[in-house]
């Protein structure tokens, strides 16, 4: 496959951090509309990865496309959300002197300039879109709250209900269970496939319970570079797959 | 849209303080210009002129509530702007004095014969004009505090490490304007003002005039900040305050941001030190000096960070003591202001404003626990 036909392109990625090679030439195709799972041990770049991918961290060397066209290492973080690539953090990061409204209207898609955001009245669309999402987030009746006062699981569905009100193209979510009960993971996972239609879905998971509720192909990390990629019964059954995971 | 954006800032808060500040507008001219001097309801040209000391205070504080409270900035050298925008005004009310100076000369102030200086320098030139010296009052803090926090925010410079170099931004002016070939007085400042507009600088009624436009001031400058922490904008500035690298990825470049509230604030302090200055009749570089500016954060903290209203309390209460210390006990009151900064900090760590809304919010989360048995019943 071509760059031209994939949303996300990275090729030949490395980063080091004093030394430590945190990603070792990290090849990767995302195609538009995809779905797709990353495990991989503690250290094995998976962070790293999505922090180079939003502009957080810039590659030593390597190539990031998206849309085939769009050169990421040269960009900050505020154009590449821009662009259409959102992401969720692995601890639940919302503002927590917001309500839960107000946390889904910042992120909701609308100009960004400060001038703009200064006269910025709420629309009927807008209004509507954050019902929805506080419906698909269960988070109706606590729209008024104060999200620093959510339970964990709340914070963490405030967060995907926020990627969901930026509309991006990419998600990149970061151990979204992390921490959820068996209940909440279930229904998160029925969350991130009901995204996965519209948008293109990055998950980095370590609970495999859950990735195998998601039934989508897993590219397996090792060191900064892939490992395996596949169905994750085929991953499970690669012997270097299960080396690196048992530590051998 | 203008109107719309303006309304968002009049809640009830706002309502509260704009009637005290229009009860003021009109109380003190009346009790100054129109009692007799031996009446007890009369106010002395002196009392206006601390009175409307304290108001440029309270503005002062207020510029900066906006970013300490609601940005996260801690600045350390907001007397910088206040100085800067006074010294735009001395300048003014220097170029009016003309041949009534000592030495007589009509275009050159009084420090510059001395010098002998044979000309004016460029920079002071147009400050006859008091429509170019207004438009200086906002336009040099303004663009100073631009060219300031484009380099800071932009390099990420934040907490700690941005309130020092605010902290050498005041010192390093305060070391510059000290000296007499800056052409700005050096060590005396600017002072001997004889007129404003016009009008008498010492007159009582100047004086009354001097008071009402700072309350008005402190009212334009309450109803802006006050709109814009209400708007989606104030709304991102919080966010920036409490997860700026959230809001990055939210696709908001929070540089732009910080850079919109630093520069307005500083536009702000400036038009408090253009007050300031004639009700005071001097201005020198001690003004610029840390000590100042660290005051300045005292009375957002003992008012009430981020609350906008806290802060002009704050800067009133705090400063009425200094005016009653300073007279009563001189020695003592260095070591007051300390404690009481360190007792807000310990004790009231969202200032007297923060104390009186945990107070509101407990009152009547009693009465709500008093209905409620009924349905606690069948926990």
């Amino acid at each position: 496959m071509s760059a031209e036909d994939t949303l996300l392109y990275l090729d030949g990625v490395s980063v080091s951090f004093d030394g430590f090679r945190a990603l070792n030439s990290l090849s990767l195709l995302i195609e538009p509309g995809e779905m797709r799972a990353i495990i991989g041990p503690n250290g094995a770049g998976k962070t790293t990865m999505m922090d180079v991918i939003t502009g957080k961290t810039r590659p030593d060397t390597g190539t990031i496309l998206f849309e085939g066209k769009t050169d990421l290492t040269a960009m900050r973080e505020a154009g590449i959300a821009n662009l259409g690539i959102g992401r969720k953090f692995q601890r639940p990061t919302v503002f927590e002197n917001h309500t839960v409204w107000d946390n889904l209207e910042l992120a909701l898609k609308a100009p960004r300039r400060p001038l703009k955001t200064l006269t910025y009245a709420v629309s009927r669309d807008d209004r509507v879109r954050i019902e929805e999402i506080l419906d698909i987030t269960r988070l109706s009746p606590k729209r008024e709250r104060q999200a620093g006062s959510l339970s964990h699981g709340e914070k963490q569905w405030l967060e995907i209900g926020m990627l969901l009100a930026q509309d991006p193209k990419l998600l990149l979510v970061d151990e979204p269970v992390a921490g959820m009960t068996d209940a909440e993971t279930e229904q998160t996972a029925r969350l991130l496939k009901d995204i996965a239609g519209k948008h293109s879905v990055i998950v980095v998971e370590h609970d495999m319970v859950f990735v195998r509720e998601l039934g989508v192909k897993v590219t397996v990390l090792h060191e900064g570079s892939v490992l395996a990629e596949g169905s994750l019964d085929a991953v499970s059954a690669n012997q270097q797959v299960i080396d690196v995971y048992l530590g051998r | 849209m203008l109107t719309r954006f303006l309304l968002l800032g009049l809640d009830k808060k706002a309502g509260v303080l704009l009637a005290v500040l229009a009860l003021l507008a009109v109380a003190v001219p009346v009790m100054a210009l129109g009692t007799a001097p031996d009446s007890a309801w009369h106010l002395s040209t002196h009392t206006v002129a601390l009175l409307g000391k304290y108001l440029c205070f309270a503005l002062l504080a207020l510029a900066l509530d906006l970013v300490w409270g609601y940005v996260g900035i801690l600045s350390l050298g907001h007397a910088a702007f206040f100085t800067l925008g006074g010294y735009a005004m001395g300048m003014y009310l220097m170029r009016q004095i003309g041949p009534r100076g000592v030495y007589g000369n009509p275009i050159l102030p009084d420090f510059m014969v001395f010098l002998n200086w044979k000309e004016l320098p460029w920079y002071w030139h147009g400050f006859d004009q008091f429509w170019f010296a207004a438009i200086m009052v906002v336009l040099v803090p303004g663009a100073l505090a631009f060219a300031f926090g484009w380099f800071a925010f932009r390099s990420r410079v934040t907490g700690v490490y941005l309130s020092i170099i605010t902290q050498a931004l005041t010192f390093a002016l305060m070391l510059a304007f000290f000296r007499n070939d800056m052409g700005f007085g050096g060590n005396n400042g600017l002072t001997d003002f004889k007129e404003i507009l016009g009008f008498d600088i010492q007159a009582a009624s100047t004086r009354v005039g001097l008071f009402v436009a700072t309350v008005v001031a402190l009212a334009i400058g309450y109803v802006l900040a006050s709109s814009i922490v209400a708007s989606k904008l104030g709304k991102v500035l919080v966010a920036v305050r409490d997860a700026e690298s959230r809001v990055r990825f939210l696709g908001y470049e929070t540089e732009r941001y910080k850079l919109f509230a630093w520069t307005l604030s500083a536009c702000m302090a400036g038009v408090a030190g253009a007050l300031y200055v004639p009700q005071v009749g001097i201005i020198n570089p001690s003004e610029f000096s840390p000590a100042s500016s660290i005051e300045a954060v005292i009375w957002v903290a003992v008012g009430g960070r981020g609350t906008l209203a806290g802060a002009i309390l704050g800067a009133v209460l705090v400063n009425f003591g200094k005016s009653y210390f300073t007279a009563a006990l001189p020695e003592l009151w260095l070591f007051a202001l300390g404690g009481l900064f360190v007792l807000v900090t310990l004790f009231l760590p969202k200032g007297i404003l923060g104390l009186a809304a945990q107070l509101r919010q407990r009152l009547p989360s009693r009465g709500a626990v008093a209905a409620k048995p009924a349905d606690q019943k069948g926990v």
